[in-house]
Formats: structure tokens, C-alpha cells, sequence
């Protein structure tokens, strides 16, 4: 798109870099804040048929389905309170920390091959280290409300969070090993082709720590049954006790990016990224050729496969939300200390062994081996270099550089 | 830069933008990075001494993206950002007597800490001008950057470089450093955990508390007191 801008439009470089930079970031906070309005909404329904009550009916007329925007305008009309005794700079920042680290994360996510803020090559990396910083906008918030409820909120999290990013990375390396790569583009690339070639079905290990990720998941972006930095019932709502208005919801905008960018990340991981169970493009012959317009509807396609996918994970949280009673804190440390890391530990262990023993899969034909190419490390000082994973940001290094 | 010639409308401070963008981000990252550092001597409140600390780690993890080193500016942001400030956090939380205690130095501290400081910033900036090859232009588009050979050179292989005529005919990466390093951290670690541990002997408060509260209170006590940092958690709320 720069490259078009430039060569095309005639825009100098420095723009058309900085137009191009607006533009996805433009996306992808819409893709943020348009989610958390749908996924508000579609929470309050889902809780309400779990619980058999109706939900939001009357706003917007059927369904209640402009219930968000109405709560966004109240949002907006309530009065931003701040608790005397609080310090000032980190109250107000703490939200936008928080907010700020979920939105840095989706600079790295792909929506498909090359719908993609930033392709970074240790993209997977950078995702995780990013979504962690999550954590200290909650921290700050719950020390500067001058609350002791905020405080324990934020102590929590705190604890809870750094405890499950041990077996959350080491769910996630699993499927770098299988795909020898960091970079999600790849990762997702070498899912390519039927649903039996997804990581999740690449031996049974990979199916267990899928599951393993997907409690770890819940449990760092402070979902229930994790949610015990906002226990309600204890906590009177935890670290965000004190907040009103437009900076409380910038908190649940961050959660639910969140919620979104794990479930993506998933997606990416396990289950094919943007590729569907079953390749119709690649039967109708479509992904051949590159630039032209069937060639991009395939990417629209594959685009709306990975949200479709992000969003039924997002769907299963709530689903988990609203079934599962909330965790005591010392039933937290255990699950994650005694049962996530232990068998994520193991399953690690195992794939790295059916990858050595088995690589080709137990059924011939069925189960292509995903993991055999890797990328020339022994080649020499070429190898790294000419594999073509980390052009597009060379590309800007060099293009952005004087 | 052909395309800004095509613009002849654009005024001079344009064109300056257009040569120094990337420069202009350096500087910017630069300035945050310096400014928050001088922030954190400044602060005298423990957790804004901690967030300015985040975000001039930050500000340097942002320099590391615009070199293109993205696996040493993620690192950057896991492990400084991320890990060592919410441990700081915490043992500022576990550890101070009353919570978040302003610091106050002595002038006595401060005229050696500034003593301490100019000489290494004098030495770092000796060394950094004295090496020849940092002042030559167009460093950055020398190689695109890859993070396997640093990941292979870390379990002690390198294979970013050729292997030199030594007898092994290989050559040993960061392998022993890198060790070296984990079992310092370790050390840390369990220091730290020494440190934060709840304390064993009972207080003059404990013990009232128990005894107003029942003989069944004095059975549960001690369990609960030699749990480790989580049950120090909720400890402190029932406190």
C-alpha cells in the first residue's frame, strides 16, 4: 500500500509511511472499539439466556441491539470522579496504560496473509510481552484510587497475572516449535489446507495444550472464573471500585481487546489463523497469482474467517463467565502452579518428541507434516538472511530511514 | 526521497520533515527515554518512580524498533517492562513496613550517587565515541536483522558469523554468559523470596487478636501464616 501511494499517487515517502501507519492504526482501534460494543451487547444476552431472563429488549427496537450505544452515552454523560487522597497523574493515566497495551498488542496480529499492522518476525513475542503490560494500568489504578479495595484488586491481578504468563509462554511455544518460526504470518501459512492440518490436531499433545491455553487465556486477561481483581460480591468491583464514566470504560475497552487479541491469537496459533476448515479457494484455484481481485477477495474471506474464529472464542469466555462460579485465590495459584504449568511442561515435552519420532503423523495421507521446514540455520551466514521473513520491515526500515 | 520533488508545493519545513523522519523519531524516543530517566532520581514516590521507570524502558524498547532489532526491543518489553517491574511492585508492596513510604535521600547519598553517576556516564560516552565504526553513516541498512542467530548463539552456537581456524573448529556462543547470568537471577530470586517471606514469630497484635478471638483463631493461626506470598495476600485482607 505504501509502495502504491508512492509509486502511483506520487505522495514523498515520509507521508505516504505515515498515511499508511494512520490508516491501520484507524483499523485497528475500530476493530477494538467496534468489538466492545458488540460484545457488550452480545454479554448481556448470553448472561441473560444462561440465567433465562430476556436481556436487552426495547433499545434500537428488536433485540435491544443498540443497548452499547446508549451505554456509551451515559458513559459519556457521568461525572469523572476522582477519590480524594488519590494521586492525580496515576489515576488518570492508569486507563489509558491499560488501553494502550491492548491496542500495541494488535499491531503485530494478522487478519490474514498480509492484513497486517506490522509484521514483525518474533511477532508472537512481541504480542505476549505487550499483552502483559496490561497488567501495570491495573496496578496503577488500583494504588492511586486511595482505595483499600483497589489496592487488594490490584495485588490480585498483579500476582495472578505474573503467574499465569509461565504456562501461558509455554502453550504458546509449542506451536512456534511445530511451525519453526516466530512470526505469526508463517505460523498461520504453514496451517494451511484442510482443518487436519491445524496445530490443534497435529498430535494429541497439541490438542491438550491448546485447552492448557485456553484456561491460561481466561485467566491473564481477568476473565471470570479468574476475575478476582473485580470480584463484585468482595472486592465491591476491585481496582476499578473508584472509576466512573469515560475512564472506567476505557478499562472494559481494554478488556475486551484483550479478550479479542487472545482469542485471535488462538486462532492463529491452533486453529488455522485465517485459513477455513476447508480450502475452497485453493479447490477453485483461486490463490494463485497475486494482486488482482480475486486474489483479494480471498483475503477478505480469509479476514472473516479469523474474526469469525476470534469471536466464537470470545463467545466460549463469556459462555465460561456466566457457568463457572469465581476461583479463591489461593484455588488460582494452584490451578495455575500445580496443574497449567506441570502439564503444559509435559505436553511441550511430548509434541517436541512426536515431532522427533513421528513427523509425518500416525495415518499417512491424512495428516501432512506441518513442521519439516525449517528455516536454514546451518546454512551459514546466508541462511538467515535470504529467507524472506523479515523483508516487509526491512523494507520500512530502509524506506522511513534519511 | 524522488517523490518529495514531485511536491513543489511543499514548504522547506516539509521537506526538512521528509529528511528527518526517522531521525525525528529517534530524538523523540530519545527525549522520552532521558526525561523519564531523570524522572525516576526525581520522584521521591515509590510507584511514580516505578512508572516512570516503565516508561522510560519503554522509550528505549521503542529505539530498539526503530533499529529494526524487534527481538531485542520485544525482550526489552518482557523482561524489563513487563517482569522486573511488577516483581518491583511487588516487593515494594510485600516488603516496605508502611505502604509506599516516600523515599528521602541524604544529601550525603546524593553527592556520591552523583559522584558514582558522572564518572560511568563519562567513561560510556569515552567508549562510545572512541569506537570508529559507530560514527559512520548508514549503519542500520547494513543486514536485516533475524532473531535466529541470536537464539542459536544463546544455546551456544553462532552461525551469524564464520567459525574462525580455532582446533574445535566451531565457535561457542553465549551459552556460558548466558548461564551465568540465569544463576545469578536465581539467586536473586530466592533472596528476594527471603526477604518478602511472612515473618514467623508472632507480634504482640497477633497474638491479641487470636486470643479475643478464640482457641479455634490460635489453631488456624500459624498454618496460615507460614503459607508464602499467597497466603500472605489474603492474610493482609484479613488483617
Amino acid at each position: 500500500m505504501a509502495d502504491f501511494l508512492i509509486n502511483s499517487v506520487g505522495l514523498p515517502p515520509w507521508l505516504a509511511w505515515t498515511v499508511v501507519a494512520g490508516v491501520a492504526a484507524f483499523l485497528i482501534l475500530n476493530v477494538i472499539a467496534g468489538g466492545a460494543l458488540v460484545f457488550i451487547w452480545a454479554e448481556r444476552k448470553i448472561a441473560a439466556r444462561i440465567q433465562d431472563r430476556l436481556g436487552p429488549t426495547r433499545t434500537g427496537g428488536r433485540f435491544g441491539w443498540l443497548q452499547s450505544l446508549a451505554d456509551g452515552i451515559k458513559l459519556l454523560a457521568k461525572e469523572d470522579l476522582m477519590p480524594e487522597g488519590a494521586d492525580e497523574l496515576l489515576f488518570k493515566i492508569a486507563p489509558y496504560v491499560s488501553f494502550c497495551a491492548s491496542f500495541c498488542a494488535f499491531i503485530a496480529l494478522p487478519f490474514a496473509f498480509d492484513f497486517v499492522g506490522q509484521r514483525l518476525n518474533v511477532g508472537v513475542f512481541f504480542v505476549v510481552a505487550v499483552l502483559g503490560l496490561e497488567v501495570f494500568g491495573v496496578i496503577l489504578a488500583g494504588y492511586a484510587s486511595a482505595s483499600k479495595w483497589s489496592l487488594f484488586g490490584a495485588m490480585r491481578e498483579a500476582a495472578q497475572v505474573v503467574s499465569y504468563e509461565v504456562p501461558l509462554g509455554m502453550c504458546v511455544v509449542v506451536p512456534v516449535m511445530l511451525a519453526g518460526t516466530m512470526d505469526l504470518v508463517t505460523i498461520a501459512e504453514k496451517q494451511a489446507g484442510w482443518f487436519t492440518n491445524w496445530y490443534l490436531f497435529h498430535d494429541p499433545f497439541t490438542f491438550v495444550v491448546f485447552w492448557v491455553y485456553v484456561t491460561c487465556a481466561v485467566a491473564s486477561v481477568n476473565r471470570a472464573p479468574f476475575d478476582l481483581a473485580e470480584a463484585e460480591s468482595e472486592l465491591v468491583a476491585g481496582f476499578h471500585t473508584e472509576y466512573s464514566g469515560l475512564r472506567w470504560s476505557f478499562f472494559f475497552m481494554a478488556e475486551y481487546g484483550s479478550m479479542f487479541l487472545v482469542s485471535a491469537l488462538a486462532a492463529v496459533l491452533f486453529l488455522g489463523g485465517w485459513n477455513g476448515p476447508i480450502p475452497v479457494a485453493e479447490l477453485l484455484g483461486l490463490s494463485a497469482g497475486t494482486g488482482d481481485t480475486a486474489h483479494y477477495f480471498v483475503r477478505l474471506v480469509g479476514c472473516g474467517n479469523l474474526l469469525l474464529k476470534a469471536t466464537l472464542g470470545v463467545l466460549v469466555m463469556m459462555w465460561v463467565r456466566w457457568t463457572l462460579p469465581r476461583l479463591r485465590i489461593d484455588q488460582v495459584m494452584t490451578t495455575c502452579l500445580k496443574y497449567c504449568t506441570p502439564i503444559a511442561a509435559v505436553m511441550f515435552a511430548g509434541a517436541m518428541l512426536w515431532q522427533l519420532f513421528l513427523p509425518g503423523g500416525v495415518v499417512p495421507g491424512i495428516a501432512r507434516p506441518a513442521g519439516e521446514i525449517r528455516e536454514g540455520w546451518l546454512e551459514g551466514p546466508g541462511g538467515a538472511a535470504t529467507r524472506g521473513v523479515a523483508a516487509p520491515v526491512d523494507k520500512t526500515v530502509a524506506q522511513v530511514g534519511p | 526521497m524522488t517523490g518529495s520533488e514531485s511536491m513543489t508545493g511543499l514548504s522547506g519545513c516539509l521537506l526538512l520533515a521528509a529528511i528527518n523522519f526517522h531521525t525525528l523519531l529517534f530524538y523523540l524516543f530519545a527525549t522520552l527515554a532521558c526525561g523519564f530517566a531523570v524522572g525516576v532520581v526525581l520522584a521521591d514516590n515509590v510507584v511514580r518512580m516505578a512508572l516512570y521507570l516503565v516508561l522510560s524502558l519503554g522509550a528505549t524498547a521503542g529505539l530498539f524498533f526503530l533499529a529494526g532489532a524487534e527481538f531485542v526491543g520485544a525482550m526489552q518489553l518482557m523482561i524489563y517492562v513487563g517482569g522486573t517491574l511488577v516483581l518491583l511492585v511487588f516487593g515494594v508492596m510485600l516488603t516496605a513496613q508502611a505502604p509506599f513510604v516516600s523515599l528521602q535521600t541524604s544529601s550525603g547519598d546524593r553527592a556520591l550517587a552523583g559522584i558514582v553517576a558522572a564518572s560511568l556516564l563519562a567513561l560510556l560516552l569515552q567508549a562510545a565515541v572512541s569506537v570508529e565504526v559507530w560514527r559512520r553513516p548508514g549503519l542500520g541498512e547494513v543486514a536485516p536483522p533475524a532473531a535466529t542467530p541470536i537464539g542459536t548463539a544463546l544455546v551456544g552456537l553462532r552461525v551469524d558469523e564464520p567459525p574462525p581456524a580455532s582446533p574445535s573448529g566451531v565457535r561457542s556462543g553465549y551459552l556460558l554468559p548466558f548461564e551465568i547470568v540465569s544463576v545469578h537471577l536465581l539467586v536473586v530470586l530466592v533472596g528476594a523470596a527471603y526477604l518478602a517471606r511472612a515473618k514467623r514469630r508472632k507480634t504482640p497484635r497477633a497474638i491479641e487478636v487470636a486470643a479475643s478471638a478464640g482457641s479455634v483463631e490460635l489453631a488456624v493461626e500459624p498454618r496460615r501464616r507460614t503459607g508464602g506470598a499467597t497466603s500472605a495476600l489474603t492474610a493482609g485482607g484479613a488483617r
